[in-house]
């Protein structure tokens, strides 16, 4: 057998372990439906929605839930069950996009204060701490308040605000990592700085990285959800969690049923 | 001690200064006139040349941060464009009706978070324990807005046993007290999860060590060594938590706010923010930020000062 063959052996043998794992655990598994059909929902949507989110029904307005809409409708009579799956897209984008973007300049930020001199590691680390010190939501404010409300706003608001977290833990992994024998080796066989980190520093750190990362998600999620909840993200008529609350909030004396 | 002491509290001031900067710099960053946008896209060249002047925005960028933070070091934070007040005032009138929501949240937070934490810890894996877990997670992970709203839509709207919106006449206790109940209940829910999570997680921890043994070997009775001796070593990641949280429970109460409709300063910055009354933004902002700092060096002092293994790391 080939190594490639053998590592593919590997992971496989690897998945099916998860795998296992997780079916044995119940909590875990009803976990794993609800966001894969959200998810799937999401990617899906042109597909799924039964209604055009943003057609107004003047006629069919603030509904209780019916089989013709599951979730009622709201008060320009558009169909909510759409609009939420809809706004399953706008959530998704903002936490991939921007947990992605502030990954990769962490990374290098991170790598880059572990790695360089002393005072670009202090300067560093002060900005991190800084923007670290800005409540979230009152930063967002700050920023909306001047760029003005959409939801490129508040993906840089994420990004900005995430960069500190992951380039903190980069940095400190990257500064364990300096002193062990294998970088020491690849200095004095005359390596650059530049390869060092990316060959032998970057797969070291990428994995608690992607982790973390993976569990900021949901927090994303909430704060853009909340962003447009408070008519600061996105834009009507694009429905998003959020502003879906908010339409509901406005009209929350007027629950039919 | 005293080394570590006046370290961080350096660091704490130097972040501050850093953070005034920042904020101040934004404005410069983005494209456009500061004064067109508070004016609005109709002001006149003579107006804006005056708005101009008036905020000293023709001096040179250094100039003007050095001036905006010797005016922030004296409490001015300048003045309102629209209303002529001082923007320390208004910022300051808004603010205990925030700290007094957040306050209430993290007390009746702590009250409940912690008992149930320590029984979880003390009972652990009965079935008790493994649905305050479930429950905390699920309380953990619902945001504070959603929290507000459905007790907005059960407890006003549809029980009608407490008011809805505002915060209650000023000076009578009994009906600021009315108005609290909800809007705290909100904002701390999320905590009392996290709490019971967290004191579950370092009581277990805490259960362990070689104290803990010695003092069951004395023969002391159960209670007193789970009050004495480990409930107070188990507290600590609470308490940190509990300062670098002050952040959290800031941003959370500008959610809550906007739904019961409550004053306070995260009200004042929504309706900043829509008028884009820029000095009132960066007021509050500065404000709740400065509270954020204090708050995060303060846990760090208290715990340096319990634990003097951490004096070392700064």
């Amino acid at each position: 057998m080939t190594t490639a063959a053998a590592e593919r052996g590997r992971v496989a043998a690897g998945l099916r372990d998860g795998l296992a794992r997780l079916v044995r655990e119940p909590l875990g598994l009803a976990g794993l439906v609800i966001v894969a059909v959200i998810v799937a929902s999401a990617v899906l949507a042109d597909l799924v929605v039964p209604y055009d989110p943003i057609a107004i029904n003047v006629r069919e307005r603030i509904e209780a839930p019916s089989l013709a809409h599951p979730l009622g409708t709201d008060q320009l009579g558009r169909d909510t069950l759409s609009r939420v799956i809809m706004g399953g897209r706008v959530a998704l984008h903002v936490a991939l996009v921007s947990i992605g973007s502030a990954l990769a300049v962490g990374l290098v930020l991170g790598m880059i204060a572990g790695f360089g001199p002393r005072w670009l590691d202090n300067a560093l680390i002060l900005g991190f701490d800084t923007v670290r010190s800005f409540p979230t939501v009152m930063f967002a404010l700050a920023v909306v308040a001047l760029v003005g409300p959409s939801l490129n706003t508040v993906i840089l608001v994420i990004v900005v605000t995430s960069i500190p977290i992951y380039a903190r833990v980069v940095r400190t992994q990257t500064l364990s990592l300096k002193g062990r024998e294998f970088i020491l080796a690849e200095r004095a066989m005359g390596a650059s700085g530049a390869r060092i980190l990316t060959l032998h520093v970057l797969p070291n750190v990428i994995g608690p990285l992607l982790i973390l990362a993976s569990m900021d998600i949901p927090g994303v999620i909430a704060f853009e959800a909340g962003l447009s909840f408070l008519g600061l993200g996105v834009k009507p008529p694009t429905p998003s969690w959020g502003s879906i609350l908010n339409d509901g909030l406005a009209l929350i004396r007027n629950t039919p049923g | 001690m005293f080394l570590y002491l006046v370290k961080r509290l350096g660091l704490g001031a130097l972040i501050i200064v850093v953070a005034v900067v920042m904020l101040y710099g934004m404005i410069h960053a983005v494209p456009g006139d500061p004064a067109s946008i508070i004016l609005g896209p109709k002001a006149t060249p003579e107006l804006r040349a005056a708005l101009h002047a008036r905020m000293g925005l023709d001096d040179p960028f250094p100039v003007q941060v050095a001036r905006f933070l010797a005016n922030v070091l004296r409490g001015d934070l300048g003045t309102d464009v629209f209303s002529d007040r001082p923007v320390a005032e208004m910022v300051f009138d808004q603010l205990p009706h925030t700290l007094a929501l957040i306050v209430t949240a993290i007390v009746w937070a702590m009250a409940l978070g912690i008992p149930l934490g320590c029984y979880s810890a003390l009972h652990r894996n009965t079935a008790i324990d493994r649905i305050t877990g479930v429950l905390s997670v699920g309380c953990i992970a619902i945001p504070s807005f959603l929290v507000a709203l459905y007790a907005l839509l059960v407890f006003a709207v549809g029980l009608r046993w407490l008011p809805a919106i505002g915060a209650g006449e000023p000076g009578d206790l009994a009906s600021q007290a009315r108005h609290l109940v909800l809007p705290a209940f909100a904002v701390g829910l999320g905590w009392v999860g996290y709490i019971a999570r967290l004191v579950r997680a370092s009581m277990l921890e805490t259960l362990g060590e070689n104290h803990v043994r010695t003092a069951r070997a004395f023969g002391l009775p159960e209670r007193v060594v789970i009050t004495r001796y480990v409930l107070r070593i188990a507290i600590l990641p609470t308490i940190t938590v509990i300062g670098i949280g002050i952040g959290y429970l800031l941003s959370s109460a500008v959610f809550i706010e906007v739904v019961f409709a409550r004053p306070g300063i995260g009200k004042l910055i929504i309706d900043s923010v829509t008028t884009r009354n820029y000095p009132i933004v960066m007021g509050s902002v500065l404000v709740s930020t400065v509270l954020f700092v204090v708050s995060t060096t303060l846990s760090d002092l208290v715990n340096a000062l319990l634990d003097p293994r951490i004096r070392s790391g700064l």
